[in-house]
């Protein structure tokens, strides 16, 4: 209970304007860092999804994890390990086209790793990279020696392993 | 579900008529039972205000001296009516003056709704005068807040409002309205809010829970009740009472749990926490069965958490799950409303009685009363006491009175000693620890229990802190009674000063004016004591004044309140001196 780990938190919600900080107050207010934060739609119509990582006991992820719950519009949050979701993140990179016929290497690199090329002009490509933190850690490397122009990555997206069971959540709301 | 105040007959939905954001809010008001309101009118509230005026015989508007007197006024109504509170200012710092009393609503639970005006929405975001981002400002310390930037919106969003305020476990709703949706009309019916799709006030009963704990507190040996207001929100007075008489169980309360029954009720053991009684403190730490009820844990409760109840296995009756092994483990929790789990609760208890375990709580008061409480409530030095002026207003109102206290040693004399014969009579600021609180809060109280007295104790300087409500009290002629303990200190700093800083008494002493004259500025009947032999007369005469009644008392400049469990001390080593 009192090692720290890294747990993905997916919090289901109502879409509304101000939840974002009213979720990221909690963290906040305890000084707790977001490692990243996604938000997006889920399966069910109208609920909205947080995905976020952070590092912290579980003793205290339990605490926050009640916090969470006890907002108005959130309907539920969990929070799992790593083995217990599948997740990624993405990533883009924009690289000079002329690397791309001078350097043999890259596509060698781009080809290995798995990376996909979203669109290229006389200027630049545009590279597109999903998998895990490593993965786009060394891709991220490799690709360094040549020089990026531009690169982001996305926060971690998950699904869990169990069932979610959202929908009997919201039957259970309205009873 | 006793607690969901809502009644079915009561959502019925009003015929459908066009009229305009503001009158709108008026109607949302009338239909949530709304009489009273406290407020502060400015430019982007002025259009609310002006449908105030036209509604004046069906809504009480109270004009305070300042918004933070607002929330206050709203907090001491809502606490001893047991209804939603109801606070009204303007934009920008109308509404960052409320902030203070919506903090202190959410931490004490207090059911609130605060209503804000806001620029018109075209000009959101554009440093307009008189803007702020008061929904990002509040977020953090409300239940529940909202925008409405289209009239339309206004019947569900303050439906909804009083809905999340009340129920469950309470707390304030901050409603921000931008000028032009109070200007726009619309199709107005108004419909109560029932259900939020999202949101669970109270937490299913689970009957195995409750056998649990049953089956724990009947095969415990020497078991205590720690209970706090979460027996008073439930409104669940009547089932703590019997379940507190069929268990035999010694009783004791956080500062917002007093009054939930009475305090000469035999079972009652007083008070726990930081100056709380030596015997519910010292026997925390060897019962075996700690039963806790509608309370938190707080940490000037718990003293040091290492330390607290190791021995005992614990009990946790709670609405709010999230406050179920927060700061103490639980070995059972019961979730719920009060009211529901108590009632299934007492059919299992065992009729008991622990006369051994009681006679412990007996001894360790006559302990503390040789100590402390004799000297506090008849003291033989020549300098008054704040305790033998609580002593004295507890034989002239005879128990009845609603006690609304500040925060200081006076608020921790008051909860000790103060006589309770009826519940939520003790209104003062718990978890936040608001000063100047009591003088506002006192108006509300008043105003929310009119047929009973109402006696606010504050110290010299909380009261300064509000001070400017007396004008709120001179206008409006509520009758309450104002008592300032003045030792011309902030005496609790001072005590913690002299205890812990080596006696330096860095910015605390006071040079004050003359409180009665300023009272009498305010044309409010006042008279100053600093003679024993003038005590009594001078609360009978208070209480027995028809209007509001000022009365300050000059007391001991550099007594202590005691026992005390110094910060991060365990509760067992209450100090007695």
């Amino acid at each position: 209970m009192s090692e720290i780990k890294t747990y993905t938190v997916s919090i289901y919600t109502e879409n509304n304007i101000g939840l974002l900080n009213r979720i990221s107050a909690i963290f906040q207010r305890r000084k707790i860092n977001i490692e990243s934060l996604n938000t997006s739609i889920s399966e069910i119509e109208g609920v909205s999804r947080f995905t976020i990582v952070i590092n912290l006991t579980e003793e205290r992820m339990k605490k926050i994890i009640g916090q969470l719950e006890k907002q108005v519009e959130v309907i539920k949050a969990f929070y799992h390990t790593d083995e217990e979701t599948i997740f990624l993140e993405t990533c883009l990179f924009k690289i000079k086209s002329d690397l791309l016929f001078e350097e043999r290497q890259i596509q060698n690199i781009i080809k290995e790793s798995n990376a996909r090329i979203v669109t290229v002009n006389k200027e630049f490509f545009v590279l597109e990279k999903a998998g895990r933190r490593s993965e786009i850690e060394l891709l991220y490397r490799e690709l360094s020696a040549f020089g990026i122009m531009q690169f982001v990555r996305s926060g971690r997206i998950a699904v869990t392993k169990d069932e979610m069971k959202i929908s009997t959540l919201l039957k259970e709301f309205a009873e | 579900m006793d607690t969901q105040t809502i009644k079915l007959q009561d959502t019925a939905v009003e015929a459908t008529q066009r009229i305009t954001g503001k009158e709108a809010i008026i109607k949302c008001l009338l239909a949530e039972g709304v009489d009273t309101l406290y407020g502060y009118p400015g430019g982007a509230i002025m259009p609310v205000y002006d449908e105030l005026y036209k509604y004046q015989d069906q809504l009480h508007h109270v004009l305070t001296r300042h918004e933070q007197g607002a929330t206050h006024a709203a907090q001491g109504y809502a606490r001893v009516s047991g209804k939603v509170g109801v606070a009204i200012a303007t934009s920008g710092p109308g509404a960052t003056n409320l902030i203070t009393g919506i903090a202190d609503a959410q931490i004490d639970s207090t059911p609130m709704v605060c209503i804000t005006g806001q620029v018109a929405s075209h000009l959101l975001g554009s440093d307009a005068f008189q803007e702020t981002d008061i929904i990002g400002i509040s977020t953090p310390v409300t239940k529940w807040n909202y925008q409405i930037t289209k009239a339309s919106e206004i019947p569900e969003v303050m439906a909804k409002a009083f809905y999340i305020a009340r129920s469950g476990r309470p707390g304030p709703v901050l409603i921000d309205i931008t000028k032009d949706a109070q200007f726009e009309e619309f199709d107005f019916a108004y419909k109560k809010c029932t259900a939020v799709r999202s949101y669970k006030p109270v937490p299913k009963l689970n009957p195995e829970s409750v056998q649990a704990a049953a089956a724990m507190i009947n095969a415990a040996k020497r078991p205590m009740i720690v209970w706090g207001q979460g027996v008073i929100l439930g409104k669940a007075e009547e089932e703590f009472k019997a379940v507190v008489e069929k268990s035999g169980i010694p009783a004791a309360w956080t500062i917002l749990g007093v009054s939930a029954i009475p305090t000469e009720h035999p079972l009652n053991v007083g008070m726990v926490g930081m100056h709380g009684n030596y015997g519910p403190n010292m026997l925390t730490n060897e019962c075996d069965v700690l039963i806790a009820i509608g309370m938190r844990f707080d940490d000037r409760v718990t003293g040091n958490l290492a330390t607290y109840a190791k021995q005992a296995k614990v009990i946790h009756f709670e609405i709010d799950p999230a406050e179920v092994n927060k700061n103490v483990n639980a070995d059972i929790a019961v979730l719920g409303d009060s009211k529901e789990t108590l009632a299934a609760l007492l059919p299992l208890l065992e009729q008991k009685e622990y006369p051994e375990w009681h006679n412990r709580f007996k001894e360790m008061y006559k302990i503390e009363y040789d100590k402390i409480i004799k000297n506090d409530l008849k003291p033989e030095k020549e300098g008054l006491t704040m305790g033998e002026v609580l002593e004295g207003i507890n034989t002239v109102s005879k128990g009845e009175a609603v006690i609304v206290s500040d925060v200081g040693q006076h608020q921790m004399i008051a909860c000790r000693y103060a006589k309770f014969n009826k519940s939520k009579s003790n209104v003062t600021s718990g978890g936040l620890g608001t000063m100047g609180f009591a003088l506002p809060a006192a108006i509300g109280a008043k105003m929310g229990a009119p047929e009973r007295p109402v006696v606010a104790i504050i110290g010299d300087g909380g009261y300064q802190m509000t001070i400017q409500e007396l004008g709120t009290i001179f206008q409006t002629k509520v009758p309450v009674k104002i008592v300032v303990l003045n030792n011309d200190f902030l005496g609790m700093v001072r005590q913690w000063q002299q205890l812990f800083f080596d006696r330096r008494y860095a910015s605390t002493e006071l040079i004050n004016p003359d409180f009665v004259a300023i009272a009498k500025g305010y044309y409010i009947d006042a008279q100053r004591v600093t003679k024993r032999e003038e005590l009594t007369g001078a609360i009978e005469e208070m209480i027995a004044a028809e209007g509001p009644y000022f009365l300050e008392v000059k007391v001991e400049k550099e007594d202590n309140v005691f026992p005390m469990i110094p910060t991060g001390a365990s509760v067992s080593d209450i100090r007695l001196e």
